[in-house]
């Protein structure tokens, strides 16, 4: 693996919320992540709705301002810049978002959309633009491209419209592309599609993609790497592979025999599923935050320490006390 | 054929917009015995939530065509006028719980107060029953009767939809429809959600009708399948037999594009995108993205009787 | 806005007659504003309506709309002007040479009288040219029945006013003269025009039964003027009731001038003020809602502190103290209003519409805050809001005319408040002159129809959760 283009550590991002007049309390949505990336590689953030991967992905993208830890991106500390400074930034990340039709401005046509990026970030010569639109419309198969550059976004259907918001993330050529559940809002039948673009693009030149999901099935299609987060904390990582052949961790366990295939005997099957539901990020428990589900609870330990990330395979991380060798 | 629980048989439900017509059930025909589930699979737009809402006789405001059979243990649903419908079917045998549920509490009213309100409102039985009926329900689902003081915000995702087929079951319903009841939980409060929904179909035995567009999350409950495709049912089989080896073209194409953790397997996706339901085309309305297709599907594909009353809209199913 | 998104708007816009109706009343009023502008230009107008007696002095006091007499059973009269300055038929005028310097002069008017009601007024205006010495007139009224009457006899100077209808002696004498004709005292003051123009039987008697007497009147003027270049002219005008297509104020001015003239104000005024409001109120609501925290706290204050100042009445309170002008008036409206309770609406859509998803990606690719708030907020955000402007041009329409009804509005030009102040200024509604107040009031309330028409069914295509299926 190359030098690390992406390295986060200790992030943690916290929201304010205010309580009562006087007292103010905090969303701890990421409360800890550490995160190494390398130009060309993808990888995949899986957890359920709540566990802070969104907040993570933005966070990264400096949408947001950390509460604490640091981004380093290209060797440059862009932990605290202030969005004057990040300009440069903007033109080497993307994003795609969950809602292609809502990522689109409704009242620009398709030309105007993958135009803004490109004004903004100084490219005068309108020749020059029509070209770069001209060729990432090709790139994303949005063709004929005389067909779509003059339509609106509520003329293209769920999967036209994710392929122009994935146009518009890589017209800058960027190195780093932040995929925030890409997926989920279309149907089964596209899916595939986009994740395959995406995934062309990225060997195709060299784009580095963090893939946001909770649908831990696309990760073994798409990247190399997994982290799993659960309650704002990454709780296991490993290759993709290994850690559907392995979990280790409890969570990743229940999450990997809870999820269907399409099987006639699930039907007579009833699950074993940890009870209960993730925890409040204001005052998630104390120690480790899956203690009160988990089936491998160890009182006295797991509900008063955290516990360390540890290597226990090569390469295999999993937070838990179970293989702390101590 | 007579001693099916439910028998639905060309049912069509048509509205018009300012666009045009929308044929949102196009002749749609499957039948369960009692207990039995049915998933209807289906993707975005192709009226399987039409479905289960006419079904239970919810309509748009500007229905055109509403027609059909609709046999629940023998009594036409169809030929009855709407206030025998509202007093006797609606929430009494069959109840209906629609996408995002979790939206579907009333913020401003405590739980208990909208879950009595079936019981209550068609005089099945007093305010204080109706609470009693409704604390043992929840019990039976895992919630603390408690919670019937509280208001919605105050529970979790998880607990919401526990409450939402509570008041299902509370009516104690022949029929349930349940559309895409899991949409918008986490994958171990699904699983969770799936579990209690197992329980339920043994200890109660209400029939069911499983809308979603996952389709391995449909074979949690399925005992039959039908594929619905722009308005049409393209594929209605048994479990066993479909998600071992479906038939219709549609179906295979739509497995092949569910990734599986379990088994290793070659993906690929279905180039374009589903036909408008505002003017279908004529013949298959899947040809155009059908990789078998060929000069017959231009005309209106037959139903093909597999075994028993299952069946398939396809000419390749089509012999001699 | 995309011109494909205004063609489909329109298109729309068409299948609701409401829409149609309030377009149509829009587009007249622009029409009769373009017409009034090139056909009767400011300055002009202006003087006009400032105008003293002299300019207006041939049109009637307080006249109905002529086409009133469509309505009446009684025809009521036109004013009939004839002058010897301009010969035509009705008019004669001959000077005869005497003796030396001296010649007889004599001026004839005659006059068709068909109509079923008495004049408001009749005056004799001359205008005599001589050195020192002043022409003798006599004047002579013939009735149909051929009765000659002596008016008046009198000396002249160069420019001579005889306001016959007024004139007491006058009618003093011609009260004298009926009554010994018909052998009754009269109760009541006979008015000249009614002694002038009435049949002379009993009916004249009493006061509701007098009647006109139809037929040919003449007016002749024997005079002798006492130089060889002495001239003389006379103009009489036999005042109507009717006037114009609007009728007449109490200064004889038409009236149809200031209902022109308040049509091009009235737009430009709401439009102007409307659109002037509504363009910094949005921007304010934007940049509040965009920045949030101080800037948003900051905004939000000084908007409450305007809310809390009463607006009609601080308005009245500045034109009373500056009489401003009516640009000066549409500037302090605008000022007062640029911080107005809309920002606070506006702010809400704008915080829904900064947390949708395309917002954030144009954050992610770099677009900067006010790039945002003007191509991304804003274009989102104007078609709900268009119809809100759209019904707020009449609230600033009345708002003119209200404060010119309280007399602060701008002196000068005419505006339908104007008129209404006027008619409420000289008693309209006392004496009966309804036309006077009711047409201003009703070209204000058609021009808000047509807003507020256009207004609702734009509410209806933007807003499509109140739509009607």
């Amino acid at each position: 693996m190359s030098e690390a283009l992406l390295n986060v550590e200790g992030l943690k991002k916290y929201f304010p919320v205010r309580k009562g007049f006087f007292s103010r309390v905090y969303i701890k949505a990421v409360d800890g992540v550490d995160l190494k990336l390398g130009k060309g590689e993808a990888i995949s953030i899986v957890g359920e709705s709540g566990c802070g991967k969104t907040t993570l992905g933005k966070t990264i993208l400096r949408l947001y301002e950390p509460t604490a830890g640091k981004i380093f991106f290209d060797g440059k500390d862009i932990t605290h810049s202030k969005s004057k400074e990040l300009k440069w930034y903007r033109r080497e990340t993307g994003l795609v978002q969950q809602d292609p039709f809502g990522a689109l401005p409704p009242f620009m046509t398709v030309r105007k959309i993958l135009d803004e990026p490109l004004v903004i970030h100084g490219v005068k010569d309108a020749k020059e633009r029509r070209e770069k639109i001209y060729k990432v419309l090709e790139q994303v198969r949005l063709t004929p491209v005389e067909d779509f550059i003059g339509k609106y976004p509520h003329m293209l259907s769920g999967g036209q419209q994710q392929r122009l918001v994935i146009a518009r993330a890589i017209i800058l050529e960027p190195k780093l592309i932040i995929a925030d559940e890409p997926v989920s809002m279309l149907d089964a039948s596209v899916r595939i599609e986009i994740l395959k673009l995406l995934q062309d693009l990225q060997r195709k030149y060299e784009l580095s993609i963090i893939y946001i999901t909770h649908d831990i099935s696309t990760t073994r299609y798409f990247s190399e790497k997994i982290f799993i987060m659960y309650a704002a904390h990454v709780i296991e990582y490993a290759d993709t592979r290994e850690i559907l052949r392995n979990p280790l961790h409890p969570y990743t366990k229940a999450l990997l025999n809870v999820i269907p295939d399409p099987d006639p005997s699930n039907r007579f099957i009833i699950k074993d599923v940890p009870p209960g539901e993730p925890p409040d990020l204001i005052n998630p428990p104390s120690g480790c935050r899956f203690n009160p589900r988990c089936p491998n609870f160890m009182k006295g330990l797991c509900d008063v320490k955290e516990p360390p990330f540890l290597e226990v395979d090569r390469n295999h991380y999993a937070k838990c006390w179970l293989y702390d060798k101590a | 054929m007579s001693d099916k629980h439910l028998n639905v048989k060309n049912f069509v439900m048509y509205y018009r917009t300012t666009r045009g017509e929308v044929k949102a059930v196009d002749n749609v025909s499957f039948n369960l015995d009692k207990g039995e589930t049915v998933a209807v699979i289906g993707e975005s737009g192709c009226g399987k939530s039409s479905l289960a809402k006419s079904l239970i006789r919810v309509l748009p405001r500007n229905v055109s065509v509403y027609r059909g059979t609709v046999l629940l243990d023998g009594l036409n649903l169809m030929e009855l006028n709407e206030k025998a419908f509202e007093k006797e079917i609606r929430w009494v045998k069959i109840t209906y719980i629609p996408q995002a549920a979790l939206n579907s509490l009333n913020d401003v009213l405590k739980i208990g107060d909208q879950m009595i309100e079936p019981l209550v409102v068609k005089n099945k039985a007093s305010r204080g029953e109706a609470l009693e009926i409704a604390a043992k329900t929840l019990k039976s689902l895992g919630v603390s009767e408690e919670f019937l003081y509280r208001y919605p915000f105050e529970l979790s995702g998880g607990m919401r939809q526990r409450v939402i087929i509570a008041m299902s079951l509370m009516v104690k319903p022949e029929l349930m429809l349940l559309d895409e009841p899991t949409s918008s939980l986490d994958v171990l409060t699904q699983a969770n959600i799936m579990n209690l929904m197992k329980k339920i179909k043994k200890e109660y035995k209400p029939s069911m009708i499983f809308i979603t567009h996952d389709v391995s999350l449909s074979s949690e409950l399925a005992d039959k399948v039908a594929v619905m495709y722009a308005g049409q049912i393209v594929e209605f089989n048994n479990a066993e037999k479909f998600y071992k080896d479906p038939v219709h073209p549609y179906s295979r194409k739509l497995m092949e594009s569910i990734p599986t953790l379990r088994t290793d397997k070659k993906l690929d996706y279905i180039p374009g995108s589903p036909p408008s339901l505002l003017n279908p085309p004529k013949g298959c309305r899947f040809r155009d993205r059908c990789p078998w297709r060929f000069e017959k599907c231009v005309e209106d594909p037959p139903i093909t009787f597999l075994e028993k009353d299952f069946y398939v809209r396809c000419w390749l199913s089509v012999r001699g | 806005m995309e011109s494909r998104k205004i063609r489909e708007t329109f298109k729309q816009l068409f299948t609701y007659k409401s829409a149609l109706i309030g377009l149509l009343i829009i587009l007249g009023l622009i029409i009769v504003s373009i017409y009034t502008i090139i056909a009767l230009p400011y300055d002009t107008a202006v003087e006009l309506w400032r105008a003293g007696e002299k300019y207006w002095l041939d049109n009637p006091r307080n006249a109905l709309p002529s086409w009133a007499n469509i309505f009446s059973s009684k025809k009521l009269p036109e004013t009939i002007t004839l002058t010897s300055e301009k010969p035509k038929t009705g008019v004669s005028k001959a000077i005869i040479p005497a003796i030396g310097k001296v010649s007889v002069i004599r001026i004839e008017f005659s006059f068709n009288y068909e109509y079923d009601d008495f004049p408001s007024e009749l005056n004799l205006f001359f205008k005599a040219k001589f050195n020192t010495s002043s022409p003798h007139l006599t004047i002579h009224w013939v009735k149909p029945n051929g009765e000659d009457i002596v008016l008046k006899t009198l000396s002249i100077s160069q420019e001579e006013n005889y306001y016959i209808s007024v004139d007491h002696r006058l009618a003093n004498e011609l009260k004298n003269r009926i009554s010994q004709k018909l052998n009754k005292s009269i109760e009541y003051d006979i008015p000249v025009l009614a002694s002038l123009f009435a049949v002379e039987d009993n009916s004249i008697v009493n006061p509701d039964t007098v009647k006109v007497m139809k037929g040919i009147y003449k007016l002749w003027i024997e005079g002798v003027i006492f130089e060889t270049d002495a001239d003389l002219d006379a103009k009489l005008n036999v005042y109507g009731k009717v006037y114009g297509w609007a009728g007449t104020d109490h200064l004889r001015r038409d009236i149809g001038i200031a209902l022109l003239w308040g049509a091009p104000v009235a737009l430009a005024f709401g439009v102007t003020a409307s659109l002037l409001i509504a363009f910094s109120n949005i921007i304010l609501a934007a940049i509040s809602a965009w920045f949030r925290r101080y800037i948003d706290s900051f905004i939000q204050r000084i908007t409450e502190i305007f809310m809390t100042l009463p607006f009609l009445p601080t308005m009245i309170m500045i034109a009373t103290f500056f009489r401003p002008t009516l640009l000066n008036l549409l500037l302090a409206v605008i000022a007062l209003s640029i911080f107005s309770a809309s920002i606070k609406t506006y702010r809400a859509v704008f915080l829904q519409v900064r947390e949708f998803p395309y917002v954030e990606a144009a954050k992610a690719y770099g677009a900067g805050n006010f790039r945002i708030i003007l191509q991304y907020l804003i274009p989102k955000v104007l078609p709900t809001l268009i119809p809100s402007i759209v019904l707020s041009v009449p609230d600033f329409v009345f708002l003119e005319a209200v404060l010119s009804l309280l007399g602060v509005g701008d002196p000068l030009i005419p505006t339908w408040g104007k008129i209404v102040e006027d008619a409420f200024r000289y008693g309209a509604l006392y004496k009966g002159l309804y036309y006077w107040v009711l047409e201003p009031s009703l070209m204000l309330a058609i021009t808000s129809m047509g807003f507020a028409l256009l207004g609702f069914t734009l509410d209806k295509i933007f807003n499509p959760k109140l739509k009607e299926m």
